[in-house]
């Protein structure tokens, strides 16, 4: 049996493809990953780019929609997934991704291109509290970008700059406007590029981990979502949190996709 | 959870007769000077039965209820709004206090016709946009000012200096009344208004009890459009006599198993004012078969409750009805004072934990599933310690959720973000979306 789940983010569309795997002796997985398409959608029409995202995947698994038995979707634009048989959060959707890749995790951490949030989890990934930002981008990937931005770097080498950092300068994360501001301010000021991006990165984990507090810091704390991606963060959220490790899944931005299509999965049993 | 059911339901008889009492009310202010009756403008929580000694011919305008009944007016709301914020006002302050200074500064009532001037200002100061909202009103409108401070702790510290204190505050408060109108104080009305107002507030929170029955014979938007009578004139003869027959309806609809949400199989408490202009965000709690069955701030901002025998909470006796005297002048004040300091919904200002309690004795009493909590940026006041209670909610145990909003200021409330909010929530309880 084959599922979808679909992650329609606020930047990109992420689609799993989850086969059923024949149990032939234990320990093995239930589940495997056929196969795993992002896609960065051109234009704002949801409902046509998530079509499309989902037909380049099959087309890249060599699958038919006929082939699949059930697609569920999640994301903040999962309503606008027309073929999909039910919607679900993304909360509840990634901490069973989070959960299925890491069965002790029971802290899972979510931070994407417009929201951060924070999940407490139980032992079958089912999410059992949760808090998330709010109006403002502090807490969220796209903060991180526009300060990336600002010091004119790729987010690679923003996260990079800031591990070479041993400084620790305070700002503002309440607003991507002023803490842009303090940016410029501190280039003005000849603070060194590595120290700027290492405190922006401190505040973004700064607020993140303020959102994870909310729900309580338990067991494996595993991150997911984009800024999986940027060492520099990993690290910072580390610290704020005061844990001694992260863990990190292969593939953070599908994860959420991944749960949608476990959940599709279970719920066919 | 049980599982779903299926309950009779039906509307509220008595619905209309909220909603014209509502309108009268805002009526009899604006027309008060036709037949040179007086006008005061103060908060929900002002000590309305010490004006109500002045004669039957005085008309309150109670701030908040007034603001919340604007903010349903999207856009009038936000022509009031950017009228304060002009003035110079900044737009983190309270949105009730901006929406009512908005059309004070427009010279515009929501009900038709110029904003009504009020003879004097009647205010208890708890809250510190209570007394900062009364004192611009009163330099504009160039009216007397007088406030009551009853900010002396918590009500179970209660004792005869602090009772003293505030009744002190009350013979003042006479003594201002009859010197800026010119009117004599009546002792007997004001003791009939003190009367009045403890049978309404002791009626609603029996109401509220009555929310304890499975299924919910009220459901908490259509609370919100009960409890405001109280908030407008608690101690009126007509608040009184209405809440008693109210109590008697949905005494009733118990008796009969009468639900207010007929798919009723999770039940809710949120906490601080709704966004006005969103209550639609109820009905959406409902395709999941939740009801909200009330919260603090709907039972408790006016209604007065005690202990009972068997350790439940529900109205407080009314005093003369335990052998209380109320014959002097002073006996009233300090009932009446001591009355108003037990109102559970004071008690956050003092101490979060104390609103964590009663919130958590909600969830027990009326066998509430999860908690929904509006961090509302547009009331300091009631948001005060808010996450020191989702702290303690959580820690009891309790599944609760938040969403940021605004009870006035629609800029402030993201409606499919808070939609995506419940969804995850409900999801959390384990239900799932019910065809229409």
């Amino acid at each position: 049996m084959i599922t979808a789940g679909i992650d329609m983010g606020s930047r990109s569309i992420k689609v799993i493809l989850l086969e059923e795997l024949k149990v032939d002796g234990a320990p093995q997985l239930k589940y495997g990953v056929k196969k795993a398409h992002i896609m960065m959608p051109g234009d704002l029409d949801q409902d046509v780019a998530a079509d499309k995202a989902y037909d380049e995947a099959l087309a890249s698994a060599g699958l038919k929609r006929e082939d699949v038995k059930v697609v569920f979707a999640t994301g903040a634009g999962r309503k606008q997934v027309s073929f999909s048989t039910e919607g679900i959060t993304e909360m509840t959707a990634g901490a069973k991704g989070a959960n299925f890749m890491f069965p002790m995790a029971r802290t899972v951490v979510d931070v994407g291109a417009e929201e951060g949030r924070g999940m407490k989890t139980d032992a079958e990934g089912r999410a059992v509290d949760f808090a998330g930002n709010e109006k403002c981008a502090a807490g969220a990937g796209s903060f991180a970008e526009a300060m990336s931005r600002a010091l004119q770097m790729t987010l690679k080498e923003f996260g990079d700059a800031s591990l070479k950092s041993d400084k620790s300068i305070p700002m503002n994360a309440q607003c991507t406007v002023f803490a842009e501001s303090e940016v410029v301010s501190l280039i003005h000021s000849s603070t060194p590029k590595n120290d700027i991006a290492k405190a922006v990165l401190d505040a973004v984990a700064s607020r993140v981990c303020a959102m994870v507090r909310r729900v309580g810091i338990e067991g494996e704390v595993v991150l997911i979502g984009g800024m999986v991606h940027n060492s520099g963060f990993v690290q910072s959220l580390k610290v704020a949190m005061g844990v001694d490790s992260v863990s990190l899944p292969d593939m953070p931005e599908y994860i959420s996709a991944l749960g949608c299509a476990l959940i599709a999965a279970e719920r066919q049993h | 959870m049980s599982a779903p059911n299926k309950y009779p339901t039906e509307q509220l008889k008595l619905w209309g007769k909220a909603k014209q009492l509502r309108e009268q009310y805002y009526q009899n202010y604006a027309r008060a000077k036709d037949n040179g009756g007086l006008r005061w403008s103060g908060s929900a929580w002002a000590l309305d039965a010490l004006p109500a000694g002045l004669g039957d011919d005085v008309y309150s305008l109670t701030g908040e209820p007034y603001a919340a009944a604007v903010a349903h007016d999207r856009k009038f709301a936000k022509e009031c709004m950017d009228a304060a914020e002009s003035v110079g006002f900044a737009r983190d302050l309270c949105s009730y206090m901006r929406i009512y200074w908005g059309g004070m500064h427009l010279d515009k009532y929501l009900y038709g016709g110029k904003f009504p001037k009020p003879d004097f200002i009647f205010q208890t100061q708890i809250c510190c946009s209570h007394s900062k909202w009364y004192q611009h009103v009163a330099k504009e409108e160039r009216v007397p000012q007088f406030y009551v401070d009853v900010g002396v702790g918590p009500y179970k510290d209660m004792n005869a200096a602090r009772l003293d204190y505030v009744t002190n505050q009350l013979h003042d408060g006479i003594e201002f009344l009859e010197k800026s109108t010119g009117r004599t104080f009546d002792d007997e009305k004001f003791l009939k208004a003190v009367k009045n107002e403890m049978r309404s507030t002791s009626r609603w929170a029996d109401i509220c009890a009555l929310n304890k029955a499975k299924p919910a014979p009220l459901d908490e938007k259509t609370m919100y459009s009960l409890y405001v009578l109280a908030t407008l004139s608690k101690s009126s003869q007509w608040c009184a006599d209405f809440y008693d027959e109210l109590y008697d309806e949905v005494k009733d609809r118990v008796a009969r198993g009468i639900a207010a949400v007929p798919n009723e199989k999770c039940r809710m408490m949120s906490d601080t004012q709704p966004p006005w202009s969103f209550l639609k965000i109820f009905r959406y709690l409902e395709t999941y078969g939740a009801v909200s069955i009330g919260s603090l701030y709907t039972f408790a901002l006016e209604g007065i409750w005690e202990d009972k025998p068997d350790g439940s909470w529900g109205g407080r006796s009314l005093p003369w009805e335990k052998g209380i005297e109320m014959n002097t002048r002073d006996q009233i004040l300090r009932l009446y004072a001591d009355w108003n300091l037990s109102k559970p919904q004071w008690q956050h200002f003092f101490d979060p934990r104390l609103k964590t309690e009663m919130m958590l004795r909600i969830v027990k009493e009326w066998q509430v599933d999860g908690v929904m909590l509006h961090l509302n940026r547009g009331c300091e006041g009631l948001s005060l310690g808010i996450m020191e209670n989702r702290g303690g909610i959580a820690k009891a145990g309790v599944p609760i959720m938040t969403f940021e909003g605004n009870m006035g200021d629609e800029r402030e409330f993201d409606e499919v973000r808070t939609q995506a909010r419940v969804d995850a929530f409900m999801e959390q309880l384990g239900l799932r979306r019910q065809a229409a």
